[in-house]
């Protein structure tokens, strides 16, 4: 029965020589594993002829544990090595079968089934475990491709997600910028808004200033004239007087100069300096300026103005042209919301603006406060929109009349950079209130 | 001739008093003055039938000089009926036409030309 272990030697040879196929080693070991299975159909020709099957036995037995030791010493063979093992029943039994046999050839004789029962069962076993592990190897291949697939998707997914997140950031710094030039096109805007209230208010102090110089000239011939009469007690009534209107053109020129002041400080980009202001002077200025701006635009447009401004506001340190915009944009609200409310309220609607300033005084210890109130008794804020006029572009005006960004801008400035509050008091039909405090 | 100025801006009353000297002096005229269309309103209430000329300025916080004028119109519609000039910085055709719709005698606009004014009240006062 000493085929079996030839058998065995031989048929290992060729499934190494399959497994490795497709891998890298097999040109190394091709030549070798073939000519390892032809020599071992030599040797077993060999043998055959020269020996009994019991040295056989033996013989094959060594043979195939030579090949099992080379082959678990090599280091490319070490995925084959649940085969290798499988293999060292067949030689423990081919040896024993060889030995015995040799030895007591009459016990082997008695017993002679069992032997070959044995080897055969060997021989299966190899058959069994190559099953098995063939099955495990394929498992693991499989489970290695479904690896490889995996981290080529994984790479995949990640230059996606890299690809996106560029993107992304492109878009957020293309949105910075948008919106950088948003707040610009506001300040524009409100500027658009602005320009014919500045004429008004510029030409009345101009229409002053030239008349109460004329006026004076025309004082003077008089003054000149009475003193040749020798009417000394006229023509100083008349010199005072002079000196009064000289005084006047003295201060309109100063309310002109103001109001360019102020309108260049609007349109230039905010220099975010805080510096101590009054807040009476801003609030009176731009009232005026937002009412005869609307008033230009829509000559219909009418409205009460009145200003409670508490004469003792302290100063408080702000960035003037910010915070006065803010006022802009809540007076231009209120204008705006009033003159709304007079499109269909009844004939006997008085539509009336309100600014009051005060100083809130802090319970103890803490810091005072002053609160500017803009107070209108316009069409309102539907409950519906009161926590969406403070977003960004939320406008309810029609598409081309609103940015959207007053509010917005406005929250920023007040609450963000000057750390103050903005409350809004709304009913809609009777009116809105809009409360800024800012710290002093 | 008694002359109502109403006019929100405080300082053309010395500006009127000042053109106006000599005629002042001479009683030719005598000058009133109101800060808004209610309180023109008002003056008007009690001396309606002294004031001859009413000068009123168009845009003023609150009641604005065409209502008053509307008013003057409506509710003192008797005689002697007072002449009403509207005066206006903004001096479009608009502003014009509302003007004249509602009664007005005349249209000035600001800049004030106060020789013309003065051409004006001598009409007036023939």
């Amino acid at each position: 029965m000493f085929f079996f272990t030839f058998l065995a030697a031989f048929l290992l040879t060729v499934r190494i020589r399959r497994a490795l196929k497709f891998s890298p080693i097999y040109p190394k070991w091709r030549t070798v594993l073939t000519a390892s299975g032809w020599i071992i159909m030599g040797l077993w020709l060999l043998f055959n002829y020269y020996f009994n099957s019991e040295i056989n036995e033996i013989l094959g037995a060594l043979m195939l544990l030579g090949i099992l030791l080379y082959l678990k010493k090599e280091p490319d063979f070490k995925s084959f090595e649940v085969l290798v093992f499988a293999h060292y029943p067949l030689v423990i039994v081919a040896f024993v079968n060889g030995v015995v046999s040799l030895l007591f050839p009459d016990f082997f004789d008695k017993w002679d089934n069992f032997f070959i029962c044995a080897q055969i069962v060997a021989f299966g076993w190899i058959f069994a475990r190559f099953a098995t592990s063939k099955k495990q190897q394929e498992e693991i291949k499989r489970i290695n491709e479904r690896k490889s697939e995996l981290e080529i998707l994984v790479a995949q997914r990640t230059t996606e997600i890299t690809k996106q997140r560029n993107e992304l950031q492109d878009a957020l710094k293309e949105l910075q910028a948008t919106q950088a030039q948003l707040i610009q096109q506001e300040k524009l805007a409100s500027l658009g808004e602005l320009t014919a209230g500045i004429a008004h208010e510029i030409q009345n102090p101009l229409n002053f200033v030239n008349n109460f110089s004329e006026v004076s000239m025309e004082l003077i011939d008089e003054m000149e004239h009475e003193l040749s009469k020798g009417d000394t007690e006229e023509a100083i009534a008349i010199a005072t007087d002079i000196k009064q209107n000289l005084e006047k053109i003295r201060h309109h020129g100063q309310r002109a100069d103001g109001i360019v002041k102020g309108m260049l400080q609007h349109s230039r980009a905010s220099s975010n300096v805080k510096e101590p202001t009054n807040i009476n002077t801003i609030a009176d200025e731009y009232f005026r300026l937002a009412y005869h701006g609307l008033r230009a635009k829509d000559k219909s447009f009418n409205a009460e103005l009145v200003a409670n401004l508490d004469p003792n506001l302290p100063v408080v340190n702000i960035v003037p042209q910010d915070v006065g915009r803010v006022l802009l944009n809540m007076f231009t609200n209120a204008f705006y919301a009033v003159h709304e409310k007079k499109k269909t309220a009844d004939p006997d609607f008085k539509p009336r603006v309100e600014v009051s300033t005060r100083t809130i005084h802090a319970l103890k210890g803490g810091h005072h406060s002053i609160e500017i109130r803009v107070k209108d008794n316009g069409s309102g804020i539907p409950d519906a929109i009161k926590d969406k006029i403070m977003q960004p572009f939320f406008t309810t005006k029609p598409a081309g009349e609103g940015t959207g960004l007053g509010l917005s801008l406005s929250y920023d400035i007040i609450v963000k950079a000057h750390k103050g509050k903005i409350d809004i008091n709304s009913k809609e039909g009777e009116g809105t209130e809009f409360v800024i405090s800012l710290p002093v | 001739m008694k002359i109502l100025v109403v006019d929100d801006e405080a300082d053309v009353q010395p500006l009127f008093l000042q053109r106006f000297r000599k005629e002042i002096k001479n009683h030719e005229v005598e000058f009133s003055f109101a800060l808004s269309g209610e309180e023109a309103l008002r003056y008007l209430t009690e001396k309606h039938s002294e004031v001859v000329l009413i000068l009123s300025d168009i845009n003023m916080p609150g009641m604005s000089g065409i209502e008053l004028l509307d008013h003057i119109r409506h509710d003192f519609n008797m005689p002697p009926q007072p002449v009403v000039m509207m005066i206006t910085a903004y001096a479009d055709n608009e502003n014009y036409r509302q003007a004249m719709d509602k009664g007005a005698d005349d249209f000035l606009t600001k800049p004030l030309d106060f020789n013309l004014l003065k051409e004006k009240l001598k009409r007036i006062s023939k």
